[in-house]
């Protein structure tokens, strides 16, 4: 141990459940605010992120490792989301440039 | 050393989420996404899970990242967005609330749960207390201990649910393809 550790405080797994509990509010700001189609896809993966980040950290203070097991399917679940969101994102704005997300709209049958 | 290496870490997530809501062209809210993705990679390090931290950085700072910048550059949407337009007028105040309620809620959870003592550690003891001596004893026994114990979770417990990974992957390629070619034919038949 650095002799920092002895006088400075040791960040425990709440400080890092409280920065996942920021940066998912961010995340969610993001997502009600912008209305850029890809902004609101990459507000998602800070929410993801957030998740992931509170997965972690109680995988650390339980002792446990299916914490990080979580982390890494949702990791998979995220490059496949991203990768499924994007062509929907290509397809509609091939056919409408500068759509943003109110004009999605008009996917209603 | 980790007190500093955490504030580090927070500064680089935090503006680089704030980045991504503020700024108004695509290609600098996903360039301040690469810098929080690399602040959440510092964090698994710092809390020794050092696999997810590589696969942190190659997967989406390498893969995610750099898929959102070819579509941006692919679409040539990359125009400044005129941020000071409210379509509706009652919507950012309500999405700030909404945001600060959300924070507020999950961090008042999070210290009712650390009041409430933790869950199986060390019932009694402190938190702090708790997790210096329940975490990571057996990781620390070698450098890629982490790896291992991940491993046999993954390829022993969870090895249903690690090839429907497969599965799911190969779907969302296939459907992806589909998506955007489709989407070609028509305009050609147009």
């Amino acid at each position: 141990m650095s002799p920092f550790a002895v006088t400075a405080p040791v960040p425990t797994s709440t400080w890092y459940l409280v920065l996942g509990a920021v940066l998912f509010g961010i995340g969610a700001v993001g997502v009600l605010v912008r209305r850029n189609p890809l902004v609101l896809l990459m507000s998602i993966e800070l929410m993801l992120n957030a998740v992931n980040l509170s997965f972690v950290a109680l995988s650390r203070r339980l002792g446990s490792i299916d914490g990080q097991t979580a982390v890494f399917f949702i990791l998979v679940v995220a490059a496949a989301e991203v990768v499924v969101g994007l062509g929907i994102i290509v397809a509609i704005l091939r056919r409408r440039p500068g759509a943003t997300a109110d004009d999605l709209s008009e996917l209603r049958g | 050393l980790q007190l500093l290496v955490f504030i580090a870490a927070t500064v680089m997530v935090i503006a680089g989420a704030i980045g991504v809501v503020v700024r108004s062209r695509a290609v600098h809210a996903a360039l301040s996404l690469v810098l929080t993705l690399f602040g959440v990679a510092v964090h698994f390090v710092a809390m020794e899970a050092h696999f997810l931290a590589a696969v942190q950085v190659i997967v989406y700072a390498g893969a995610i990242v750099v898929l959102i910048l070819f579509v941006i550059m692919l679409l040539g949407v990359d125009r400044a967005e005129n941020l000071e337009v409210e379509p509706l007028p009652i919507q950012r105040p309500l999405a700030a609330f909404v945001g600060l309620a959300i924070v507020a809620l999950l961090t008042a959870a999070i210290f009712a749960a650390r009041d409430s003592g933790p869950l199986q550690v060390g019932v009694g003891i402190d938190v702090e207390v708790a997790e210096s001596s329940a975490a990571d004893v057996a990781p620390r026994v070698t450098s890629d201990a982490n790896i291992k114990q991940l491993s046999r979770n993954l390829f022993g417990d969870q090895v249903f649910a690690f090839e429907l990974t497969g599965v799911l992957l190969v779907v969302a390629v296939a459907g992806t393809v589909v998506l955007t070619r489709r989407q070609r034919r028509s305009e050609e038949k147009v």
